[in-house]
């Protein structure tokens, strides 16, 4: 369903994706994880279209999306929704306002009708009550939440998600990767989730892959990631302190020391 | 070749390397606000304007705006019939404080001194909303959302901006001209009705629509850099406390220039 082909970008000078390839099918969630900073947020803004590649293509259904502009792109973004990290709600609105966004923006709806549909889309998520609320009102894991309902507003086809455990305490996480499960099973979604929390990715995945140095060097099920043997995924997955991964860090930074002893 | 010749042409290298740099930026952000100014007006007369977004940014930058305006002018007013009555008494034309007021504060002060107190007040505020924006992920949800940024932020910003800088400039010159009247006719003994009579006698219609003109010029100037930076905003809160600076410091730097150009073109013009 969607296609990544040999996706690349560098910020300046730093290089963040090297060539990533990599297919979703559809109706599967998949899990993306990898170190802080190695760019799994920026592959996830490519596939709904808020950065550009160097190079590459992202194909969606057979769509090169990279190439859409003006309302072809608006029509697309409304089949596509994405979670963000810190919830990103607009502090000047209401719940009500937020979560129905795209409906006040882009649809025929009448208010009553997407109060409506507001309010089941926050019951879907777990809350009631909190229409007439700001963002700054809510907890943290609230914010989560209220994120996921604005995503799923549009009752989109493709859900990303991008950390939508970090911060939490652990119960809230739990209760997050519960709703990815229900959504997944309920409403037929396509879910990419970006993560580096290992339980997360254990209970919600059907695949995963690991994003390392710009590239993806491993893809199977939780149970293939569980019992790999590559060092680098070990490490991660592990969460040990001295390996592959921090070895090449130690060495970039030793380099990178030297190099600006050169100058 | 020497040594203190070749750290003096390392010096030079290093100065000349730095001045590139600097004009790089210069024209790179002056682009950048180019592109910004000719997408918001594409997206003007492209789509249709958000009214009610219009006039919460017309109360936000116009109306709360004006008790600012208010004691920026008076006092601006004041002062300068009182700086002016100084230098026109040992010339027996205390009388002329009138002329002198109305002329400074339609053609040059009203227009300003308006601009730099809206761009203090209003572009940083401009600025640092779309910036915490910006830091918080909050424009990239906009555009997932099939929502343009610009049309949906800057639009309503510039729009408010460019005709409440007029406003307030019609309402900065009212109420400098009555901070000199109040000067002129309790301080100076000139007459309630001889004062009245010479700031009309003094002004002509040209005075006022050029004054006018750049208050438009400014509204533009205020609404777009503010936008601009934030846009750029990058870093967190520190990101979006150095692109406010950066912005207040742009619109002021740009409207003392753009006030000299327009000075200039009207002088030549009219």
């Amino acid at each position: 369903m969607i296609q990544i082909v040999d996706l690349h970008k560098s910020f300046g000078i730093k290089p963040v994706l090297q060539g990533v390839n990599l297919e979703i099918r559809k109706g599967e969630t998949l899990v993306i994880i990898g170190r802080s900073g190695c760019g799994k947020s920026v592959l996830l803004k490519h596939i709904i279209g808020l950065l550009h590649p160097d190079s590459g293509k992202i194909l969606i259904n057979q769509v090169n999306t990279l190439a859409l502009r003006g309302e072809a792109l608006n029509q697309f973004r409304l089949k596509i929704s994405m979670v963000f990290q810190g919830a990103a709600l607009f502090d000047s609105l209401t719940v009500m306002e937020n979560v129905g966004f795209l409906l006040y923006e882009h649809s025929e709806l009448t208010r009553a009708e997407i109060s409506k549909r507001v309010r089941e889309k926050l019951r879907m998520v777990g809350l009631h009550g909190v229409e007439n609320l700001m963002p700054s009102e809510l907890s943290g894991g609230m914010k989560k939440r209220v994120g996921i309902a604005r995503a799923l507003c549009s009752e989109p086809s493709i859900l990303l998600y991008d950390e939508p455990t970090t911060g939490l305490d652990p119960i809230m996480a739990d209760a997050i990767n519960t709703l990815i499960n229900r959504f997944h099973a309920k409403l037929d979604v396509t879910s990419i989730v970006v993560t580096h929390d290992m339980t997360s990715a254990y209970k919600i995945a059907d695949r995963i892959a690991m994003l390392y140095d710009g590239k993806i060097i491993a893809l199977g099920t939780p149970d293939d990631i569980r019992n790999t043997l590559d060092p680098v995924v070990k490490q991660f997955i592990t969460g040990e302190a001295v390996g592959p991964i921090t070895d090449r860090e130690r060495k970039f930074a030793v380099d990178e020391y030297n190099n600006l002893g050169d100058i | 070749m020497k040594l203190g010749t070749v750290r003096r042409m390392t010096g030079l290298l290093h100065w000349m390397a730095r001045l590139g740099a600097k004009s790089i930026d210069f024209f790179h952000e002056a682009g950048g606000i180019s592109i910004l100014f000719a997408r918001t007006v594409y997206t003007m007369s492209t789509t249709r304007l958000r009214w009610s977004q219009c006039v919460d940014q017309m109360n936000r930058i116009g109306v709360t705006s004006l008790p600012l305006v208010f004691l920026t002018a008076i006092f601006t007013g004041m002062v300068l019939a009182l700086q002016s009555a100084y230098q026109l008494r040992y010339l027996q034309a205390v009388q002329f404080t009138a002329d002198l007021v109305a002329l400074s504060i339609t053609r040059e002060l009203g227009p300003v001194l308006t601009a730099m107190v809206v761009a203090g007040r209003v572009g940083a505020g401009i600025t640092a909303e779309l910036g915490t924006m910006k830091v918080t992920e909050q424009i990239d949800a906009l555009q997932s959302l099939a929502t343009d940024p610009v049309r949906y932020l800057v639009v309503p910003r510039f729009v408010a901006s460019f005709f409440m800088l007029f406003v307030l400039t019609i309402y900065a010159d009212f109420i400098g001209m009555l901070g000199g009247y109040l000067v002129g006719v309790f301080k100076l003994d000139i007459s309630s009705s001889q004062y009245i009579a010479r700031t009309f006698d003094a002004l002509v219609l040209k005075d006022i629509y050029t004054g006018l003109i750049k208050a438009f010029v400014f509204g533009i100037v205020i609404g777009l850099v503010g936008c601009y930076f934030g846009f750029k905003t990058e870093g967190g809160a520190e990101g979006v406390g150095r692109a406010t600076t950066l912005s207040v410091v742009t619109a002021l730097v740009l409207i003392i220039s753009f006030d000299c150009l327009c000075t200039a073109l009207f002088y030549f013009m009219f």
